[in-house]
């Protein structure tokens, strides 16, 4: 396949109609704070969906940046390695023994391994992936359907990478990786060797003149425009090349592309990036540099958790995980969200004529005659859950060609073949988490679609 | 209001599943609890923060939409006896009437609905669920205002629980529970529920017996009692006095709540400006009822305009209230028109070719719940192999 040179924009831009900005409050400003020297992080295997880790460490071994700490069972050339220099000091686990975290005591300074600085060009796709497993930055590729760890053993049909993101006060990826372009050329062209089908590059219709972005060399540019979910790579693969049965497709995120291109330009495993803290109860909302698996209470100055009335999240409201004071940020992540814990109740709240201090999508209330207001949200369910009454709420936050109702009620019956006919090969989670936002039944619709995922990868292996 | 919460957790600990003394009522004080207060209960997995809408407050707008249709109706009712026999009241008198006729029919339908959908959700363990509120409040609307409660009683719990609970409740079942209520005592006491006598408060006893609340000097002259769609031609139209406005007002004979079509336009536009219900149902049913009723007039079956058919017995009441219940319509946008058109063309059609029942909409809507499923079906199975044909094109 020829790859279009410079700055090459594939001519029609994808208007996306649905879709839902939430307005909540505490947006990062665009100032990098500071610094963040973290004292622990820590590996976790749960970032990755259904990785069975192998533990290559003991208590008290030391490591470098880019040392192997894990490998996956099922393939053990994928290597998940340490993101700081320091002292293996705690390895912990769960129910069932099953590994959660192995926490490693960082260095003042982060020494790294080499693994030497290597010209893309000149290499060929065996090698481009043997260094990426090396490295331990195999695991940044997701694989989909499902959202597992890449097959080191095929070409995907095509390589996705979102360059920006609509979730909930996400990182501005254009702050945050404005510096980075050379790296994410050379991640680009490095991924571009994995697959016959190119690197597919998508961005925000409204903004991409003005960022980096759109200079991006040996890759096939989209435009974007629409509300959240816009910015997903899942949706954006449903409208650029839906995945069939039997597909494969990989994504990377823009971030995750701009350090396997730092791994070739410089050698090194640096996962160091700006992470947005963010949130209605997040102190200063605004970003500091920070590296996966930095520990929360790293972080504590940016939140006030006395009351212990404070949820942390790893990433964002929709599809973050609650990781709490005493946890690290995930792998993928570059944001942290702090909100209230909603455990208060409101008499006749949804009897009230007014909420003023709520939002709600539909018309239900009267917010939607204050669009520009910010709301201070919390955990709150504001309501009990129910069986689906209403319909039609869902197609309107989901843009993509798909019943989500039917496919979350085939994934409830575990009907494999009907989850396969309403589309499971192309949304994850984060796909459908605005229709489980604006469910007035509050059915946990991500909970759900990823056990029918989690069943289908059983079922289908 | 600290107090009440006070209240509510010192007695709380009673109804504690397993624990408390009164475990076996956990969901009737959750019930009630959450009625009164919005729980505090926080997202577990998933979304952080959810919408402040729950099916509480989609309930509530449905029953404020209503409200103009059942205050009408009970003006209505006291106008009518006022009309039959000849009174002289003023505006409360048939007001008074009309309550004194229309409470007893709310009693009976919500304290039935409710205690079974209470003892369902006790034997279930669940929450209460919401959905009664509404059936509670629909079904007095499209009863004859004289219907014996205890037939309502039965109907009510037939509704409930073989046209619910059944199938697990609200959100699961196929059939609206307030039309199913209708149904049943359609079929099975039609005399109260059709004929000329039925639908003015107080005639049928007073025929029967001679004697009625305020009877006056007896029936007036003339009086005929029947619904404009008993003689829907335009000379039957004429003979009775009824003009399309009276129709339009809603000072007709007819179940309660059906007969005015501007209290159920304000209804609708409750329901589609807050988007609880679907503008498109309506709007295609609407469709459907004038394509038939047009294509009536065309061919000669009646010389009443197609329009007419939209302000007559129950359709405007159906269409808003009941073809546009989320449970039991089409599901898919492409199928929700046509489930619509096909509601509104078989009521007129029924209206229209069938000598038997002088009234459809129920029947339609009942019917078309029945193949919602299958239009859905159809519509998702299209959408399955458009999508194929995309993927192979790509």
């Amino acid at each position: 396949m020829e790859f279009p040179k410079n700055g090459f924009i594939m001519s029609n831009n994808i208007d996306l109609k649905k879709g839902l900005d939430i307005p909540i409050n505490g947006a990062a400003v665009q100032k990098t704070k500071k610094e963040i020297t973290p004292s622990v992080v820590a590996v976790k295997p749960t970032d990755f969906r259904g990785l069975k880790a192998k533990l290559l460490v003991r208590e008290g071994d030391k490591v470098l940046a880019g040392s192997p700490v894990l490998a996956a069972k099922e393939s053990p050339d994928v290597l998940f390695t340490s993101p700081v220099s320091g002292t293996v000091t705690e390895i912990v686990r769960g129910e069932k023994r099953k590994l959660l975290e192995v926490r490693i005591k960082a260095d003042q300074t982060r020494e790294f391994v080499d693994f030497g600085v290597k010209k893309v060009s000149s290499m060929d796709g065996a090698q481009v992936r043997a260094a990426l497993l090396e490295s331990g930055l195999w695991p940044a590729i997701i694989s989909r359907p499902y959202g597992v760890l890449a097959d080191t053993t095929i070409k995907p049909k095509a390589i996705f990478i979102s360059a920006f993101s609509t979730a909930p006060l996400a990182a501005d990826l254009e702050y945050v990786l404005r510096d980075e372009l050379e790296n994410i050329q050379t991640g680009i062209n490095a991924l571009a060797k994995l697959t016959d089908g190119g690197v597919h590059v998508s961005l925000d219709s409204e903004t991409y003149s003005g960022t980096p972005f759109h200079k991006l060399e040996n890759a096939v540019l989209h435009t974007f425009s629409g509300k959240h979910p816009a910015g997903n790579v899942g949706v954006q693969i449903h409208h650029i090349s839906p995945i069939s049965k039997g597909e494969t497709i990989w994504t990377v995120s823009l971030l995750m592309a701009a350090a396997i291109g730092k791994l070739f330009n410089t050698g090194h495993y640096d996962l160091s990036r700006k992470v947005a803290i963010t949130g209605p109860k997040a102190i200063d909302p605004c970003y500091v540099t920070a590296l996966p698996g930095v520990a929360m209470a790293d972080l504590k100055e940016f939140y006030d958790n006395s009351q212990n009335n404070v949820r942390i999240i790893s990433g964002d409201v929709l599809s973050g995980k609650s990781v709490g004071a005493e946890g690290y940020l995930g792998f993928f992540d570059n944001q942290v969200t702090i909100l209230k814990e909603g455990n208060e109740y409101e008499m006749f709240g949804w009897a009230k004529p007014f909420r003023t201090n709520l939002f709600s999508a539909s018309r239900a209330y009267f917010s939607w005659l204050t669009p520009k207001k910010k709301y201070d949200m919390d955990t709150n369910l504001h309501g009990g859950p129910r069986a689906f009454v209403m319909s039609d709420v869902y197609g309107k936050v989901l843009p993509m060609d798909l019943y989500p109702v039917y496919l979350i009620k085939a994934c409830m019956a575990g009907d494999l073949d009907k989850m396969e006919k309403y589309g499971i090969y192309e949304v994850l989670e984060e796909d459908l988490a605005l229709c489980e936002y604006v469910c007035p039944s509050k059915i946990e619709i991500q909970s759900i679609l990823s056990d029918g995922i989690d069943l289908m990868i059983k079922e289908m292996a | 209001m600290n107090g009440l919460r006070k209240l509510t957790d010192k007695i709380k600990p009673t109804f504690e599943k397993g624990k408390g003394k009164l475990g076996f009522l956990h969901s009737t004080f959750d019930a009630f609890e959450t009625f009164l207060f919005v729980p505090n209960t926080v997202t577990r997995r998933g979304t952080h923060i959810k919408d402040s809408i729950d099916l509480k407050r989609i309930m509530i707008i449905v029953v404020m939409a209503l409200l103009p249709a059942m205050l009408f109706g009970i003006w209505n009712v006291g106008y009518q006896h006022n009309a039959a026999f000849g009174l002289e009241w003023g505006f409360w008198q048939m007001v008074g009437y009309g309550l004194v006729k229309v409470i007893p029919l709310y009693l009976v339908s919500y304290i039935v609905g409710l205690a079974i959908e209470f003892i369902s959700a006790q034997i279930r363990g669940h929450e209460v669920n919401e959905g009664y509120l509404v059936s509670g409040m629909l079904i007095p609307l499209i009863v004859p205002i004289d219907v014996p409660l205890w037939m309502l009683a039965i109907a009510v719990a037939f509704a409930v629980i073989i046209g619910k609970e059944v199938f697990g409740g609200t959100g699961m079942n196929i059939w609206n529970p307030a039309l199913l209520a209708r149904a049943f005592l359609f079929f099975s006491y039609p005399s109260r529920m059709s004929g000329d006598t039925v639908w003015t408060g107080g005639v049928l006893r007073y025929i029967n017996e001679n004697t009625a609340y305020a009877c006056g000097n007896g029936l007036v002259d003339g009086f005929s009692g029947a619904t404009p769609l008993a003689h829907a031609s335009m000379d039957g139209l004429q003979a009775a006095g009824t003009s399309f406005m009276d129709m339009f007002l809603g000072i007709i004979p007819g179940s309660v709540g059906e007969t005015s079509v501007v209290a159920i336009l304000i209804g609708a536009i409750i329901l589609l400006w807050t988007g609880v219900a679907s503008w498109k149902v309506m709007f295609s049913t609407v469709l459907g009822g004038l394509a038939i009723g047009y294509l009536g007039y065309a061919v000669g079956s009646t010389d009443l305009p197609g329009y007419y058919q939209l302000v007559m017995g129950g359709f405007a009441f159906g269409a808003v209230f009941m073809a546009t219940d989320p449970v039991t319509s089409a599901q898919t946008e492409t199928g929700k028109w046509i489930y619509g058109f096909l509601v509104g063309a078989l009521a007129v059609t029924v209206r229209l070719w069938n000598p038997g029942y002088p009234e459809g909409m129920m029947l339609a809507i009942l019917l078309m719940n029945t193949f919602a499923p299958l239009i859905d079906h159809y519509v998702i199975e299209a959408g399955i192999s458009r999508r194929a044909k995309k993927v192979k094109t790509a």
